[in-house]
């Protein structure tokens, strides 16, 4: 399983890109292979605001569901609507396809987040 | 033994197999101390003999069949053709679970494909699922649909007090757990108009009947406005066989359309088991309970129908499913589909029309006797409102007991500024000789 | 090929129903409120016969075969109960005739209630709820009432075990609770130390637990004495998820086994028809400390009505109902069935069923244990649960075994449930199997392994002899054609 070096991640297998005090959240590798093929997922409204760890939405596959949880609090700017059609895409290219772009509050919680060599070790110790 | 196909030597080689000397030994594990109780049952008869006893319980009833009914209410004598029990008793369809296995189980999810077409078209909605146990258990899954629309965040829900009162009990008790504020059936004479002024931001949804519990077309795009207005979902509850002449609710904006659809194929059954039709529109698609067939290919690219969305349901989503909902009213959702495409494009709307002509019919003979008068303040379908000089029970008792009719429901029971009248419905089971003689048998009344 | 839709069989102007003609002067239509069109389709009655018989020769029911599908009970469903079932007596009953022209029907109500209750060990029925999760709704809500009634308003956790049916997650958030799940132990049973530390944690703001015995993997928890004692000590009330008891009936009462609550299945235990997905019927159950909560109405003797020797039944609303869970009383067509089922079999006949029941899954499970590996092997009660694996076929899952006992002309097990199985393959075999189609069955598992490992594709390209080869879920899922559309039919 791919796990970028320049990506933070979360125990609930998102990734998060951080940029200039904005943060684009998407599921790994694992989690979509997890799931298996996804065929929609639930965005929240731009302009929702949730707390760490809230859930913001879900992830659906034929046979399974998942929650999305906000792996910062923040305040949603975007969503990507190109997967209301096309789902598929984080099958294909799961850190090409972001889901959900945030405003961080708090950007003390970023350091919290795993870091790829860290994720890799989480994701091996549950194989 | 009945349905034991085991001999003696099956058995002990059974037994043998499994390596036990007995069958007792087989239940050990169940505490000895309430082990094999004896059940106090009747003795078991032979199938000639519960033929006997069931014939014996039948004939002590006296039904539909046994002398003119204009009792509707919720439940209505419809004429069923022939081709819909004798089809639905095949027992590939009978027998069969449900389709969890698509590539033997076509049958049974096309013709619950083709069902949710006729529901959609009927209703005028974009999708309808496969069905719930009846009118009111959809009703109150409306409720919980239109509240995880506005995902739990608005938790009022305005009722009209002309929605059917079985069905207002249902939703209180489905959803006396989940914290709902249920108003607008205070009082049982407001009239459903006033309820515009019930809706506001927190309301998750306003739920109407039309033709009402009373019979009446209620004035739907009025209604609709001021759902629209705060963005509160529109939940029509319907009669499907009025819908064969009536503007679809869909045409109005509702947002929902349930309804009880016994009277499409379905026996009286002294209440059940009948059909609770739901419809709705594809933004909603995703919180709406229930099975849904959708339509795919197999392997070598043919058309098929599968079970969908499933990670809706209780045995994916366990505890974050809407609702617990598994099965659907199978049976009955194919006696629908049959009986809606016996009947047609025409055949129902003759129905509808029958049903019309004949209770305006029987409106108008009535009003004309002395003593009655039928409430006209709203246009009707096949159910009408009549103040009689009597209670409605004395009449009642007297058409039974001289003239063997089955008269109509004491609106008294739930509507207390309704004492003294009666809810009486005509269907195209309802000839006019038969209305004559209503008419007769009550004029006798006064007399 | 599957047939062509109904609606694509429409011609304009086909009609396969006859109506009388309009005998009385027409009243005047509302114009403004009447509908345009009325898109049905219109198809003669030969035409309408036929599409119907071509659906039904598309699927697969018990009278066509052996249906071992685990947790749902396909038994036979005999034929006098249809014909008793369509009684002109019973079907044409308006729920509101006046109670002394249905005196024999609701003698039948009231004699099924009693039935139920002594088979179950309970103080009293309504037979209201319209399904299984219906009466766990049911259930559920008398529980919370009891406990509400009782001044005890801090109480909203209900303990479910990870073996459970969906529906008991489900039905707890339904009806506005918490779950807590609670492990299995290695022997399949509830895992006590976690139970005990459950009650400790939850004591006060316990409900109760649900509590499925057979459980899911078809064994007979051994603690259920001891765990009802625990549940209840912390003040808790034992629902029971009675999907199961057609390996209890005369073998043990759940109300003796300590359960407050339980729901039936007419359709399972009873023998009355799946009907491809419904009706169902789920009776509730209930101990004398819940009787007074059960939904509204059930059928009582009214005594004040009864006369030397002819009593008189009537509809009664226990004290503290919760409320109605449907509109009238239930699926009475359904209770005649479940009704003639009980008289036949009376009290002999029904031990006997469980008793067959539970020697047909364990003569089976003896026939494939070494085929595929059994995760909690002990003696089983009405089915049991398999890995659907093949040691060297590693590609094989549960979900083509399946498939291929369609190529064998059997319908599968249930696949992958309980969730705690891995490639759960549930087989619930019932009584009415001979041991010559236990046998058969037996065989086709193990040529079916066979195959696993010497021509795998068998399996991962079954069915071959269904109606259809395998459907794609992900399509369908993705695309949500979910009505037929004039337009678009050529996409595909």
């Amino acid at each position: 399983m791919t796990v970028p070096q320049d990506l933070r991640y979360t125990k609930e297998d998102e990734w998060v890109r951080v940029e200039d005090g904005e943060a684009a959240v998407g599921i790994t590798a694992y989690a979509q292979d997890q799931l298996g093929d996804i065929v929609y997922v639930e965005f929240p409204e731009v302009g929702d605001s949730f707390d760490q760890d809230e859930a913001f939405g879900e992830v659906e596959s034929v046979k399974a569901t998942a929650e999305l949880y906000m792996p910062l609090a923040g305040e949603v700017i975007a969503v990507n609507e190109e997967l209301e059609d096309t789902p598929e895409l984080i099958n294909q290219d799961p850190y090409g396809a972001w889901m959900i772009r945030i405003r961080i509050d708090d950007p003390g919680q970023v350091d919290a987040l795993l870091d790829a060599e860290q994720y890799g070790r989480y994701l091996s110790e549950r194989e | 033994m009945p349905y034991i196909p085991h001999s003696n030597e099956d058995r002990q080689a059974m037994l043998k197999a499994i390596g036990v000397r007995s069958v007792d030994e087989l239940f050990r594990d169940v505490p000895e101390a309430v082990r094999f109780p004896t059940l106090d049952l009747p003795f078991p008869l032979s199938e000639m003999e519960a033929r006997w006893e069931l014939e014996t319980l039948a004939e002590a009833n006296f039904s539909v069949a046994d002398g003119p009914c204009f009792l509707g209410a919720g439940a209505y004598h419809h004429f069923v053709p022939a081709v819909v029990d004798s089809l639905l008793r095949r027992g590939e369809f009978y027998t069969a679970y449900t389709p969890y296995q698509p590539e033997v189980s076509q049958g049974t999810l096309q013709a619950i494909f083709e069902y949710q077409t006729m529901i959609c078209n009927l209703t005028g909605m974009e999708v309808s699922n496969a069905s719930h146990y009846d009118g009111a258990t959809a009703t109150a899954e409306a409720v919980i649909t239109a509240v995880n629309a506005h995902r739990l965040k608005r938790r009022k829900v305005v009722l009209s007090p002309q929605l059917h009162p079985e069905y207002r009990d249902v939703v209180r008790t489905y959803t006396q757990g989940m914290g709902l504020t249920i108003v607008g059936d205070e009082d049982p004479g407001a009239d459903s108009s006033q309820l515009a002024d019930r809706v506001d931001g927190e309301t998750a949804c306003l739920i109407v009947q039309s033709p009402n519990f009373l019979g009446q077309i209620e004035d739907l795009p009025g209604l609709a406005g001021a759902a629209r207005e705060h963005r509160a979902l529109l939940v029509v509850v319907t009669d499907p066989i009025a819908l064969g002449l009536l503007k679809p609710p869909g045409d109005f904006g509702a947002d929902i359309v349930v309804g009880e659809g016994q009277g499409m194929g379905a026996g009286l059954n002294l209440g059940g088991p009948y059909l609770g039709f739901f419809a709705t529109r594809m933004e909603h698609v995703r919180k709406m309970a229930g099975r849904l067939a959708g339509q795919t290919v197999d392997a070598a690219g043919e058309r098929g129908f599968v079970l969908t969305l499933s990670t809706r349901e209780q045995h994916i989503r366990r505890e974050r499913a809407t609702s617990n909902i598994c099965t659907n009213q199978g049976l009955l959702v194919l006696a629908a589909a049959i009986y809606m495409a016996a009947l047609g494009r025409c055949g129902l709307r003759q129905v509808a029309e029958l049903c019309y002509h004949r209770a305006h019919y029987a409106a108008g003979r009535i009003d004309e006797l002395e003593g009655f008068a039928v409430l006209r303040d709203k246009p009707f379908f096949k159910e009408f409102i009549v103040h009689c000089p009597r209670p409605v029970r004395e009449i009642n008792q007297y058409l039974l007991d001289e003239w063997g009719i089955i008269g109509g429901y004491d609106l008294g029971r739930d509507y207390p500024h309704l004492q003294d009248h009666v809810l009486l419905c005509v269907t195209e089971m309802n000839p006019r000789q038969e209305i004559d003689v209503l008419v007769e048998a009550l004029q006798e009344v006064t007399e | 090929m599957t047939p062509p839709l109904i609606f694509e069989l429409s011609r304009s102007g086909r009609c396969a129903a006859t109506l009388p003609e309009l005998d009385v002067p027409p009243a005047e239509l509302p114009v403004e409120l009447l509908r345009d069109d009325l898109p049905l389709p219109e198809v003669s009655e030969l035409d309408l016969v036929r599409h119907y018989t071509r659906l039904s020769q598309l699927n697969y029911g018990i009278d066509i075969g052996y249906y071992p599908l685990g947790s749902c009970t396909m038994k036979y469903n005999p034929k006098i109960n249809e014909e008793m079932a369509r009684l002109p007596g019973f079907v044409h009953l308006h729920p509101y005739q006046e109670e002394e022209t249905v005196q024999g029907a609701l003698y039948l109500i009231y004699s099924l209630q009693t039935f139920l209750a002594e088979i179950g060990g309970f103080a009293g029925v309504s037979l209201q709820p319209a399904a299984g999760a219906h009466g766990e709704l049911t259930g559920v809500l008398m529980m919370r009432a009891y406990h509400l009634q009782q001044g005890d308003t801090g109480r909203n956790v209900i303990l479910v075990p990870d073996s459970a049916h969906g529906t008991n997650p489900a039905t707890t958030s339904m009806s506005g609770m918490t779950v807590v799940e609670i492990p299995s132990d290695g022997r399949g049973n509830v895992d006590m130390a976690a139970l005990q530390a459950a009650c400790q944690e939850h004591g006060p703001r316990l409900v109760g637990m649900m509590l499925t015995n057979p459980n899911t993997l078809g064994l007979f928890d051994e603690n259920v004495a001891a765990i009802s004692e625990l549940v209840h000590r912390h003040g808790g009330l034992m629902y029971g998820d009675g999907a199961n008891m057609n390996a209890l009936l005369g073998i043990a009462r759940p109300g003796d086994l300590g359960f407050d609550v339980l729901h039936y299945n007419l359709h399972k235990t009873f023998g009355t028809p799946h009907g491809g997905g419904g009706p169902g019927s789920g009776p509730v159950g209930a101990s004398a400390r819940l009787v007074d909560f059960l939904p509204r109405p059930i059928v009582a003797v009214d005594e004040a009505r009864s006369s030397d020797g002819e009593m008189f039944f009537a509809w009664r609303d226990p004290p503290q109902s919760i409320g109605r869970v449907k509109a009238f009383y239930g699926h009475f067509g359904v209770m005649v069935r479940a009704y003639t089922y009980i008289r036949m079999l009376g009290a002999p006949g029904l031990r006997r069923v469980a008793e067959h029941a539970v020697l047909n899954a364990n003569y089976l499970l003896s026939q494939v244990r070494g085929v595929y590996p059994i995760p909690y092997d002990r003696v089983c009660m009405h089915e049991f649960v398999c890995e659907g694996q093949v040691a060297d076929a590693p590609d094989v899952r549960a979900l083509d075994i399946s498939k291929r006992l369609i190529d064998y002309g059997f319908h599968p097990p249930t696949n992958y449930f309980p969730l705690i199985v891995h490639e759960a393959l549930m087989i619930e075999p019932t009584e009415t199997e001979s041991k010559e189609t236990l046998d058969a069955f037996a065989a086709a598992l193990r040529q079916i392994a066979e195959e696993a490992r010497s021509d795998p594709d068998l399996l991962l390209q079954a069915p071959r002899q269904a109606p259809l080869r395998r459907l794609d879920e992900v399509r369908a899922a993705k695309e949500l054609r979910l009505r037929w559309e004039e337009q678009g039919q050529e996409l595909l």
